[in-house]
């Protein structure tokens, strides 16, 4: 007579040695395991934001981790917290990864006041990306509204490296007020060296500020945009999506060639814990990154 | 499917076999309610009698044998300037005896989105390896809707499942774990009688369901009515706390939290169930939430169970065990909630 259960094993994979396959049964990996990191640098942009460098300190690990502009990464600051925060550096630097983080909770606080050489965790990257080859012989319109530059950090250092296969590239750049502008170091390269037009905006002007002041809608007057060939992406505040994707709109731009990148609170990053979920959809896994058709499709998503 | 009849009395026997050799979960009567009624959960059992196999169904779901409250996803151990990651997701094997066809249908449910998603929950899938499930049918209480979503019936998802054919059971047998420890009590194959026998008590219980939900239509339908004034009348009895996604079968939303011990030495990542009707489900950095109001979470919570999300192909999650309108302070049940949203459609309607 035997009525004893074995003991049943399950055997995991390492986390994220390929790209999961949707659609088809998927290995089981140690989906929680993070990629221990060192920050290597901090760079203090404003008051409120910094620039991480993190370096994966296993150089097998540092070998799979691969990214495209737009996924995002979950940061963990072991015993405070996980954040997702979307990557922004180049994909082709495999050295080490940039992350733009503003001040604004207890993980974010926390890794705030982090030293160079604190090792922190990172898993990932989830969710989906720009169509960078899509894009090639295009003109290329990048939108950003204050945090939002951060994201597209990684797109248009894609676009960069490949100048010669790209048309007109241009940055539309707004902030509430001029001391939030972010990466303002690297302005003068862009539009110098890589023939980037770069055009910025505040709402509101201080003594020291000689540019335009108003709405980054404004922008728009000042450029010349062809809708049968250019694709646009925005990130930016909520609210400012609704305004510039009209905008959009109404100049002809077809809506699969508008991509927004949706900002949403995460716990896991892999579609499990309906936090980001908007209308029918998960952010981590079906997003960031959506068309504007797929916006306008989801209930409540802008 | 294989399918067999045993006595009730080598049953006794059989489930006596399985508690003496493993961690045995049955139900149980823990409490009584306002009116007398009896609450059963399931706990652990050492012997048969334990159990109240004629139970009606537990207040919780079995979900919680599988998504705990609480349960650990890793620990760091600081030292110096570093620190240390281990995991943990080896669990003890258990069987659970009497689980009702909802409970089942849940799990079958949360298999796809834990175990057949993009990333499989290694947490989910080592508890649900380790766990040989028994299943019994029963005739349906008066607020039960599960035949209108066709859960009333079981496919998969199970190892063994019991129909009662009063003296004895029809067992239909879904694994090799539960063929291989019914080789130890005597078990009969079904005769022509037993099959009539089976079939007519399927249709017994499927005819005893008195509440029925009209959910043809329904993803669409949910997605048409999403600016419905109907949800604010819902939405402002709702309180707010979560009860309905505690007790759900199937509801999963979780969030992650982290905490220091007191030693400073180690700290844990824990995962805890949540529930989208609380006011900062998706409240993200900054202070922004994209869900306000009550009546939005409310509705979040009935476009989610109704309409499906992309991850378990849109079906609907339901499987109508009306858990949550019996464990609901405000006497939200999603009979009415739908009903009344088809309703007002109706009167919209032009008169044909």
């Amino acid at each position: 007579m035997n009525y004893r259960l074995l003991k049943q094993d399950i055997n995991l994979k390492p986390f994220m040695t390929m790209p999961p396959q949707f659609n088809r049964k998927t290995i089981v990996m140690r989906t929680d395991k993070v990629y221990k990191c060192e920050i290597i640098n901090i760079v203090e942009l404003t008051g409120l934001e910094k620039l991480f460098h993190l370096k994966i300190l296993d150089p097998v690990e540092r070998e799979i981790f691969s990214f495209r502009p737009g996924q995002f990464i979950m940061l963990e600051v072991p015993g405070f917290g996980e954040v997702p925060i979307s990557v922004s550096s180049s994909s082709n630097n495999r050295e080490f990864i940039e992350l733009c983080i503003r001040k604004s909770g207890r993980t974010t606080n926390m890794l705030h006041r982090a030293k160079k050489g604190a090792k922190v965790g990172i898993r990932g990257p989830f969710g989906t990306s720009f169509p960078m080859e899509e894009m090639a012989g295009n003109n290329v319109l990048l939108i950003a509204g204050g945090l939002g530059l951060a994201p597209l950090r990684a797109p248009l250092y894609w676009v960069i490296e490949r100048r010669d296969e790209y048309r007109d590239v241009a940055v539309l750049y707004g902030t509430k007020e001029p001391e939030q502008m972010l990466f303002t170091y690297q302005y003068e390269e862009w539009e110098k060296v890589n023939h980037v037009k770069l055009l910025t905006i505040v709402e509101k002007a201080d003594k020291d500020w000689k540019g335009r002041t108003g709405l980054i809608t404004e922008l728009f007057e000042e450029i010349n945009i062809d809708p049968d060939n250019t694709y646009v992406i925005v990130c930016g505040p909520p609210v400012m999506f609704k305004f510039v994707c009209n905008h959009l709109d109404s100049l002809g731009i077809p809506m699969n060639r508008m991509f927004v990148s949706l900002e949403r609170r995460m716990h896991c990053g892999m579609g499990k814990c309906c936090r980001c979920m908007v209308g029918s959809t998960f952010t981590c896994v079906d997003g960031p990154v959506f068309d504007y058709w797929s916006v306008l499709n989801l209930q409540e998503a802008i | 499917m294989i399918y067999k009849v045993i006595t009730k009395s080598e049953f006794k026997k059989f489930i006596n076999g399985l508690i003496k050799e493993n961690q045995t979960f049955g139900p149980r009567q823990v409490d009584e309610d306002i009116n007398g009624k009896p609450i059963y959960q399931f706990r652990e059992v050492h012997s048969f009698d334990e159990m109240d196999l004629d139970y009606t169904v537990t207040y919780s779901s079995v979900k919680n044998f599988f998504l705990p409250f609480r349960e650990i996803l890793s620990r760091y151990t600081f030292q110096g300037d570093d620190w240390e990651q281990s995991l943990e997701y080896r669990v003890n094997p258990r069987v659970i005896v009497g689980l009702r066809p909802c409970d089942i249908n849940g799990l079958a449910i949360l298999d796809k989105i834990f175990i057949k998603g993009a990333f499989p929950s290694p947490y989910y899938l080592a508890r649900r390896n380790n766990t040989f499930l028994i299943g019994m049918d029963h005739e349906p209480l008066e607020d039960c809707f599960c035949e209108s979503l066709n859960h009333h019936v079981v496919r998969h998802g199970f190892n063994l499942f019991c129909s009662d054919l009063g003296d004895r059971y029809y067992l239909s047998i879904d694994s090799s774990k539960a063929f291989n420890f019914l080789k130890n009590v005597e078990t009969t194959e079904p005769t022509k009688k037993d099959n009539e026998k089976f079939i007519a008590r399927k249709n017994f219980i499927e005819r005893s369901f008195k509440t029925r939900v009209e959910v043809t239509g329904l993803p669409s339908f949910l997605d048409i009515e999403f600016k419905s004034p109907i949800w604010k009348k819902w939405g402002d009895k709702c309180l707010n706390c979560g009860t309905c996604a505690m007790v759900c079968p199937t509801c999963y939303c979780y969030g992650i939290e982290e905490s220091i011990d007191v030693s400073l030495k180690t700290s844990r990542k824990e995962r805890f169930q949540y529930s989208c009707n609380i006011v900062d489900f998706a409240e993200v950095a900054g202070g922004h939430n994209f869900r306000p109001l009550r009546e939005d979470r409310l509705k979040y919570r009935f476009y989610h169970h109704y309409r499906g999300f992309a991850e378990n192909a849109e079906e609907p999650i339901c499987v109508g065990c009306n858990r949550c309108g019996r464990a609901c302070l405000a006497g939200i049940n999603p009979r009415d909630v739908i009903n009344d949203l088809r309703l007002e459609s109706k009167d919209e309607l032009p008169a044909t």
